[in-house]
């Protein structure tokens, strides 16, 4: 039997897992990655929830086993259009194949549009991207702050700037750096805003509840309506304490904003060239939740990764391998 | 202040005729504010404005205090457009913020619900035999003085510094919550990060200070302040933003909606004499001025032409900062040179010395 | 100079502002008993409270508002609770909230 050539748009975790999982079946995987390096997002994280490990123990034996495999790979390529037999590279290159797994992931939320948070207006207000990458350079300020806020859905769960889905993974990142800045700076105060805590992963409660208990991490149910400067260059924001009833305000050193998940851009160009289905977020709509989640409604069409909603990382992972199974599946299927 | 989205929120301000629609309150609390306006669009840029003795008010406050029903005040602005179009103008400009509100939700209302407008298009005919023709462009003035700034700027006889230090002045803003709380498209900058006066103020010289409480209402609300026993809370949203900007020792505050600038500046004398707190430098007051005001002491107009006279918070101190030359025995002579009466002396003010008048007295 | 009649008077604000709070107080007893920042608002406690159902008594409210360095009234709205102990057997924090109740009082009887 020969091997089928597997187009796979993406090459982060989800992209890197698929590529593998196909090559131990004996096909022949093709990268395509729109950065000059594999590794995704993933890459620019620090820790990872809930264990704590580097994200480079995940990302970096995925990056080695792809190079030690001579899986082909295409980088600082985009991809203009495709369907199931061919795909189609800015630099006008044309790939056939037998099929394509679509795992181009997802986009960071531009906290600049929630602009009551004054993001790149206010020094002192962050993301929790920025923070993940000033941890893993070590650009944490010296100082300690005296208070932290860290927000909850910031571009999720928030019809106001067409973001309805929840990102699911950022209240257990906001845990997780709660914890992290307490580890750091353990005089400081970190308060954690949200409007619902969803802990869906195993490990996250625990970690929640470590959070209060161990490190004196403060929650407060109620959502920042803004954030404001004041003299010393701390932030003032403002909340309702709902548990309470009462407005709340204080001043912080750091306010940080956890951005969430959205659909990519290129999202729309894809389901109108392959002829795929959106869901009403705009993340691509699988054949159905169960059983089919990792297929698209074309044939010979796959997903894996954020590409169909926010998922975690090990999520993403999981159904780098079912992708894969499910691609053999069909091609064998095709070959009858 | 750093702003980096101001400029995704533009819309169309028409560079010439204006339809002019004035406020129901402004004359009698800032009354030179709406004649500098006409008086610098026409004399200084050469503008063709009508101010139309025919409209009527738009019913704004009655209808935010639950007196006057959405369907009848649609009909009021209805007429203002047809007496608009009559007039031969197609860009409408309102002196008011809670009108330019009105006016924007409105014509919102009319786009999401045609039949809507077509049954006021109906009541208008019925009542006053009048077509509704709606207007190419809506502008609040602010926005109108806004896009002419650079236009003043060349003009400009005294910048917003200080003449003795060289420095720009310190200044607050103020936006109305109608202006872009509503429909945050519908205001230069946004909701968020207003532009339309600090442009202004940037461009004339002077430096925007941006303070904690800035977005917070000024705590007009119409119906609280209304009746008398709910202004506690009413005076208490001015006096939480007083607090607040107060460590900034700003120069003084502008504003662009009536209500705010009111209060903001008869509050401050309220608040001194309840509790005898100021919030201004050698415990005075704050100067509150209206954008027109600023526009008008730029282009060198007399303070006591654009009215300044009849702030509760007296302006001399500002004055003299800008370096504007002024004549102190001419404060309350009126434009024919009669006497109009004086404040007595209050906590917020300075100038409490014996007077002209005094001795005339 | 308090003075001039308006006929109304300034409201005061009823913002819980953390900068002006004393937090001194909220984190000694937190010290004392850190499961208490495990509450996650479920109102078990409240539900089943024998005083709350007949009094305005709302045991997760006052110590939420304790955390947050709201002290005044905290003690006399604990004295309301009767350590009956249901609420303690609701919890699913596992919080010992009657000696919640005890340590509030010990530690703010002069607020």
């Amino acid at each position: 039997m020969r091997a089928r050539k597997v187009v796979i748009i993406g090459g982060g975790v989800a992209g890197m897992q698929t590529a593998l999982r196909l090559r131990a079946l004996g096909e022949e995987p093709i990268i395509i990655e729109r950065e000059a390096q594999l590794g995704g997002k993933v890459r620019n994280w620090y820790l990872l929830f809930p264990t704590f490990i580097p994200s480079a123990d995940v990302v970096e034996p995925l990056m080695r086993a792809v190079k030690e495999q001579g899986i082909e790979v295409h980088l600082g390529c985009e991809v203009v259009q495709f369907d199931n037999h061919r795909v189609e590279l800015a630099d006008g290159e044309r790939i056939d194949c037998d099929a394509v797994a679509l795992c181009s992931g997802s986009t960071i939320f531009d906290a600049r549009l929630k602009e009551e948070y004054g993001y790149g207006i206010y020094d002192n207000v962050y993301t929790s991207v920025d923070i993940e990458r000033m941890m893993a350079e070590g650009r944490m300020p010296e100082r300690s702050p005296r208070r932290v806020a860290i927000l909850h859905c910031v571009g999720s769960r928030d019809e106001k700037v067409c973001q309805r889905h929840c990102s699911k993974v950022c209240c257990i990142t906001g845990v997780k750096q709660a914890i992290e800045l307490k580890k750091l700076y353990p005089k400081a105060d970190v308060f954690n805003f949200y409007m619902d805590i969803r802990m869906f992963g195993p490990g996250y409660e625990e970690l929640y509840h470590t959070a209060q208990r161990n490190y004196n991490v403060h929650f407060v149910r109620g959502r920042i309506s803004e954030a404001s400067p004041l003299m010393d260059g701390c932030i003032q924001i403002k909340a309702e304490d709902t548990l309470t009833g009462r407005p709340l305000r204080m001043s912080v050193d750091m306010l940080i904003l956890l951005v969430g998940m959205r659909a990519n851009d290129d999202n729309v160009r894809f389901a109108e060239s392959a002829g795929l289905r959106l869901a009403d977020s705009g993340f691509m709509r699988a054949a159905d939740l169960f059983a089919g989640n990792v297929r698209s409604s074309r044939e010979g069409i796959f997903y894996a990764g954020t590409i169909t909603a926010p998922k975690s990382i090990g999520e993403v992972l999981n159904e780098g391998v079912v992708v894969a199974d499910s691609i053999v599946d069909y091609l064998n299927k095709q070959e009858g | 202040m750093r702003r980096t989205k101001w400029e995704e929120y533009q819309k169309d301000i028409a560079d010439d005729k204006y339809y002019y629609a004035r406020s129901c309150i402004r004359q009698n609390f800032f009354p030179g504010s709406e004649k500098a306006f006409l008086d610098i669009l026409r004399n200084d840029l050469g503008k063709d404005i009508f101010d139309d003795p025919l409209h009527t008010s738009c019913t704004g406050i009655g209808y935010h205090s639950d007196i006057v029903p959405f369907e009848t005040i649609m009909t009021v602005v209805a007429r203002q457009f047809a007496l608009m179009h009559e007039a031969g103008y197609e860009n409408f400009t309102s002196s008011c913020i809670t009108s330019f509100g009105i006016y924007t939700e409105i014509l919102n209302t009319w786009e999401e619900f045609p039949e809507t407008e077509e049954r006021t298009r109906e009541n208008l005919f019925k009542a006053t035999g009048r077509e509704l023709v709606k207007p190419k462009s809506l502008a609040h003035t602010s926005d109108v003085i806004f896009h002419l700034r650079k236009e003043i700027a060349e003009r400009m006889k005294r910048p917003l510094v200080n003449a003795l230090t060289g420095e720009p002045l310190r200044v607050v803003e103020h936006i109305g919550c109608h202006y872009a709380k509503i429909f945050p498209k519908s205001g230069i900058g946004g909701s968020e990060f207003p532009y339309v006066l600090a442009g202004m103020i940037e461009s004339w010289g002077g430096e925007v200070v941006d303070y904690p409480e800035r977005r917070h209402c000024c705590g007009f609300g119409f119906r609280n302040y209304l009746v008398q026993a709910n202004r506690g809370y009413s005076v208490a949203n001015s006096q939480k933003k007083l607090e607040s900007m107060a460590p900034y020792r700003p120069d003084f505050i502008v504003c662009n909606c009536p209500g705010c600038s009111m209060f903001l500046d008869k509050w401050q004398y309220t608040i001194a004499e309840m509790e005898g707190t100021t919030y201004g430098a050698h415990g005075h007051g704050i100067p509150v001025l209206t954008y027109e005001e600023m526009a008008g002491l730029v282009l060198g107009y007399d303070p006591w032409e654009l009215g300044m006279q009849m702030h509760a918070v007296d302006v001399e101190p500002l004055l003299e900062k800008m370096g504007v030359e002024y004549d102190p025995s001419t404060k309350y002579l009126g434009p024919k040179g009669k006497y109009i009466g004086k404040p007595a002396a209050a906590a917020v003010n300075c100038s409490a010395g014996v007077t002209l008048y005094d001795i005339k007295k | 100079m308090a003075s001039v009649n308006f006929g109304f008077g300034i409201s005061k604000p009823r913002v819980i502002d953390i900068d002006r709070n004393n937090l001194r107080k909220s984190d000694e007893i937190l010290l004392e008993m850190p499961e208490l920042q495990t509450c996650i608002g479920c109102g078990s406690c409240t539900a089943s409270c024998t005083a709350g159902n007949l009094t305005s008594f709302n045991f997760r409210k006052v110590h939420a508002l304790v955390r947050r360095g709201e002290y005044a009234g905290a003690y006399e709205e604990m004295n309301k609770c009767m350590l009956c102990g249901k609420c303690r057997l609701l919890c699913p924090r596992g919080i010992n909230t009657r000696g919640v109740v005890m340590l509030i009082k010990r530690k703010l009887g002069d607020f």
